[in-house]
């Protein structure tokens, strides 16, 4: 039943955070009722709907199908850590609100995590590959349309931000 | 109240969701967000038999555990509480959060246990033992209508709930005088709208304030009275906070027997509460499923293909108990012959209890089902007369000097122009290409069909259906309100009353706001106090808010407006008339340069009593309360009533393909044509219309609540239970076409249910196009990739052996 809680250190967003938890907590649980990071989502709990993605190594994780003691040691990125600074917005963030990729808002930030991820390493991605990447992300609300929208906006304001403002 | 002019400043720009800023960076506050140091946390055990009486509830083992609080049963539950609300006067169908002695579906919440963590509270769950005596139970509606069926309520003697037969205009005679007709059965398959937040509420009850304070995922009418009655205190001791996020919603997230629950437990154990479902318990036991629904349809129709009469027999199986759910067959009744001239209607609405979860409403309440048979008669009458089905339609169709067009069942459209929408899509798809396309890719082999579906929805509800099919209700009004308030420095502040699920009601309130008073709306805050500081609110069901929100924030910034030239007028000592207002300051039409600004007023309100007009209060404070424009008529005897203001119209039109080994349908192009009138927000209009698209692509294909023999739900998880991904979710194209309504302030109609209503048909006309060829014809939804692939095998064998 109840377990002896176990002490370790977690990595999220650059800051190391010690915690202790049962072997059974998950890290969703972890991260929201412990490090009180609310931005990740529980929405099935089995794996399918993505609400509760986070960046594992830069890599998008379910955070319902791992437990915390499994996170130990990786670098743990959450929405929390991808926003600038107060009343900030990354790139990604902005595009999203400026195409209104979202309705209710609760699959918004593990999509925009995937999508962080995806352009990190597809800095130009076609909507086929954009569609294969947040496939994993289920959105109730919008039909996805300006969700890849944002995603599509922010890949052009983020290649452009790179290219040297006046060309010789 | 007409559209005064077309010319606005905020409204119909392309704004920004101010909404969208705090759910980016994570900042939503959902209801599993709010923290309230001592929370406990509730599990619930759950009946694992479709009917089963309660012998005996075991708690010891689970109250032995160290932080367990309570094992809650049904019976200790019922003694304190009375039954939830129920729509129809049918006593003997008590509805409670907790089964007592009897439960009445698989999953249904036999106790409750309370711990230290969720995690214990399931742990606990588990070991509570109960033992029961299965009963003898039904699952299928006609069984459940049929006499000699299981019954669910043995106190109600029957299964049925509402038997009701209307018929509009001479339905046997123009039977009688119509040279064809043709009868066919379809059904709506049981899905729901499914959102990925589940239900979740937290109760806290101050015994000194004597304050139950409820934070909910709620889109609920009349949800703080309701939690009251049933807890049986004041509804002053219920305190709502309209301050909650929902992740999704689209009808279903009443939640009133978890928020009864929980509050009950909160007095009782001096804790706060939280009840937040996993996803089994909301699929199985969060009752909220969508409609279940046979069709017998029968039309009666001229050698043109011109519908002259229609006979559809409805039946809901709304499960095991029922709230409002059985009124979905209501609301179709607002538009009982679609976007067509039919003169006549026979309409049976039946709803019947089985042992399957219980319903709750789905985004378009019922109206969905219904567009789909609707749009399956046309293309029934069409291949029967071996006429294009387009055509048909245009045929039906209400043309638009028929504005405003009174239906049989008693309701006017109030405007449309169906066919210059249709000529739009048509053009945008090159639908002499897209045909053509079609039969090249059915020349490849493959089966291919274009999906055509028109349809309406019907916008700003009123609860016309509640007087209608519950003579005992006498409701006629489905009010909203809004309040707004300048303080001393000229801020704007406007209150609204209603939790949000990401219909965007805040930047609809800014923008309206905004228009009116010409400032910007970005400097106009919206906030939305609790329930005891609340205006009346019905929530943001039946596409209302644009409308219903929208008026309340228009009239109420018009009153702000009108108090302000006022005041300017007596300063400056000129009639009301001679005033122009801009931006909020106001002048003197004669001498521009005489004027007053809005700082200058704001103070004049707030502070020199002096200057103001006789008899005028300081301070500048104002709230409208809206009726639903039309509405406020009791339904006539023979059941004809004016239902929704207004109506909006879709045209889908789209090119499928389906693999003739696997049955997998892919859509290579979709083209929808959508009027809702002035559109106030596009970025969210857009949005409702593409979500509702996907959402109706998921009932048609893929989304079923299936239960086998036994009893059990066996769609359970998300691997059982598909909601589109990206990937089935096609390119969307949406052409516009705007036909103001002359009953709201800018001309808006709701669009909340938009591409929903008509998706569903769309599809099955493209998939029974595409199979035709193979002499099959599907009249169920879903249409799963299996069932499909199964018949196109054994069509394709019959025709080889028959060669």
């Amino acid at each position: 039943m109840s377990f002896e809680a176990l002490r370790i250190e977690l990595n999220v967003n650059g800051e190391t955070r010690p915690v202790e938890v049962e072997p059974r907590t998950s890290l969703l649980d972890c991260l929201r009722e412990q490090l009180l990071l609310t931005g990740a989502h529980a929405g099935c709990e089995h794996g399918v709907c993505g609400a509760c993605t986070v960046l594992i190594d830069g890599t998008p994780m379910r955070s319902c199908l791992m437990f915390a003691v499994q996170a130990d040691g990786y670098a743990i990125t959450t929405i929390e850590g991808v926003t600038p600074g107060p009343g900030e917005l990354s790139p990604m963030q902005d595009a999203f609100c400026e195409t209104h990729g979202m309705q209710c808002g609760y699959c918004t930030p593990a999509m925009i995590l995937t999508a962080h991820a995806l352009l990190a390493n597809n800095p130009a991605p076609t909507r086929a590959e954009i569609v294969d990447a947040i496939s994993g992300n289920i959105c109730r609300c919008t039909g996805y349309a300006q969700i890849i929208e944002a995603i599509v906006l922010a890949a052009e304001r983020m290649r452009r931000l790179n290219q040297p403002a006046s060309q010789p | 109240m007409s559209a005064p002019s077309k010319h606005f400043r905020f409204v119909a720009t392309d704004r920004r969701v101010r909404e969208d800023r705090r759910f980016v960076v994570g900042k939503g506050r959902f209801a599993a967000d709010v923290a309230i140091t001592g929370t406990k946390h509730v599990a619930l055990v759950t009946c694992p038999y479709p009917a089963a009486r309660i012998v005996r509830i075991d708690k010891a083992a689970a109250l032995a555990l160290p932080g367990v609080h309570h094992v809650l049963d049904g019976r200790e539950l019922a003694a304190a509480t009375s039954p939830l609300l129920a729509g129809l006067d049918t006593p003997n169908v008590p509805r409670r959060p907790l089964a007592v002695d009897v439960a009445r579906y698989a999953g249904e919440w036999v106790a409750a246990v309370v711990a230290d963590t969720r995690a214990l509270a399931e742990d606990a769950a588990e070991l509570v033992e109960v033992e029961y005596e299965p009963l003898p139970f039904v699952l299928d509606g006609e069984e459940a209508y049929a006499p000699g069926s299981p019954l669910v309520h043995e106190a109600h003697a029957s299964n049925v709930l509402l038997d009701r037969t209307f018929v509009w205009g001479e339905v046997d005679k123009d039977f009688a005088e119509s040279p064809y007709r043709l009868a066919f059965k379809i059904k709506w398959g049981r899905s729901s709208t499914v959102p990925i937040e589940t239900f979740g509420v937290l109760a806290n009850w101050d015994p000194w304030h004597e304050i139950l304070d409820v934070y909910a995922s709620i889109q609920m009418p009349r949800f703080p009275d309701q939690v009251a009655l049933a807890l049986k205190l004041p509804g002053s001791s219920v305190r709502v906070h309209n301050n909650v996020d929902v992740g999704g919603s689209y009808g279903v997230k009443r939640g009133i027997k978890h928020a009864v629950l929980a509050g009950y437990l909160a007095r009782r154990l001096g804790f706060p509460i939280r009840l937040m479902e996993d996803r089994l318990e909301n699929m199985r036991g969060g009752d909220a499923h969508g409609p279940e629904r046979n069709f017998d349809v029968e039309v009666a129709f001229d050698d043109a293909g011109v519908i002259r009469s229609m006979k559809i027999r409805a039946l809901d199986n709304v499960g095991a108990y029922a709230g409002r759910s059985p009124f979905q067959l209501g609301k179709p009744i607002s538009a009982i012959v679609g976007p067509y001239r039919t003169k006549s209607v026979q309409y049976q609405a039946i709803a019947v209890t089985s042992n399957k979860t219980t319903q709750e409403a789905v985004r378009a309440f019922g109206q969905s089902p219904t567009n789909y048979a609707i749009e399956r008669a046309i293309e029934e009458v069409a291949w029967h007369r071996g006429l294009d089905r387009l055509e048909v339609r245009r045929r039906n169709l209400i043309r638009a000097e028929q504005f405003p067009y009174l239906i049989p069942s008693g309701t006017t459209y109030d405007s449309g122009d169906y066919h210059a929408v249709i000529d739009k899509v048509l053009a945008r798809a090159d639908y002499a290409s897209l045909v053509a396309e079609r039969d090249r890719l059915r020349g490849e082999g493959l089966l291919a069909g274009i999906g055509i579906a028109a349809c309406l929805e019907p916008s700003g509800a009123n609860s016309t259906f509640e007087p209608l099919l519950n003579p005992k209700n006498e409701t006629t009004t489905y009010s909203e309100g809004c309040r707004i308030t300048v303080d001393v420095s000229g801020a704007v502040t406007v209150n609204i009353h209603t939790v949000s699920a990401g219909q965007g009601h805040e930047t609809l309130v800014g923008t309206v706001v905004g228009e009116v008073l010409e400032i910007d709306p970005d400097r106009i805050r919206v906030v939305r106090p609790d329930s005891l500081s609340s205006l009346p609110s019905q929530s943001p069901v039946g596409s209302r808010m644009a409308i219903m929100l929208g008026g309340a924030a228009f009239h109420a910034a018009q009153k702000l407006k009108a108090k302000l030239i006022a005041i300017a007028a007596h300063d400056l000592n000129i009639p009301p008339e001679r005033t122009v207002y801009e931006g909020g300051n106001v002048s003197d039409r004669a001498t521009p340069q005489t004027r007053r600004s809005f700082v200058e007023l704001v103070t004049i309100a707030h502070r020199y009593f002096h200057r103001l007009p006789p008899d005028t209060e300081p301070g500048l404070a104002f709230s409208h309360i809206i009726q639903v424009p039309t509405g406020g008529k009791l339904p006539t005897s023979d059941g004809r009533v004016q239902m929704y203001p207004c109506f909006a119209f879709e045209f889908h039109l789209l090119l499928m393909t389906i693999d003739p080994d696997l049955g997998k349908p892919e859509i290579s192009r979709y083209v929808i044509g959508h009027d809702c009138g002035t559109v106030i927000n596009p970025k969210i209009v857009r949005g409702m219309t593409m979500g509702g698209i996907a959402h109706g692509i998921g009932a048609a294909l893929y989304e079923e609540f299936a239960y086998n023999p036994e009893g059990q739900l066996i769609a359970q998880t998300f691997m059982d239970y598909l909601l589109p991904s990206a990937h089935e979710v096609p390119e969307v194209e949406i052409v516009h076409h705007e036909t103001p309504s002359p009953h709201t302030v800018f001309g808006q109609k709701g669009s909340g249910e938009s591409g929903y209503l008509g998706a569903p048909a769309a599809i099955a006309s493209a998939v029974n196009d595409a199979i035709r060829p193979l002499g099959l014809r599907v009249n169920s939804l879903p249409i799963k990739i299996a069932q499909l692939g199964d018949m196109i095998a054994a069509a394709k064998e019959r025709m080889a052996n028959s060669e």
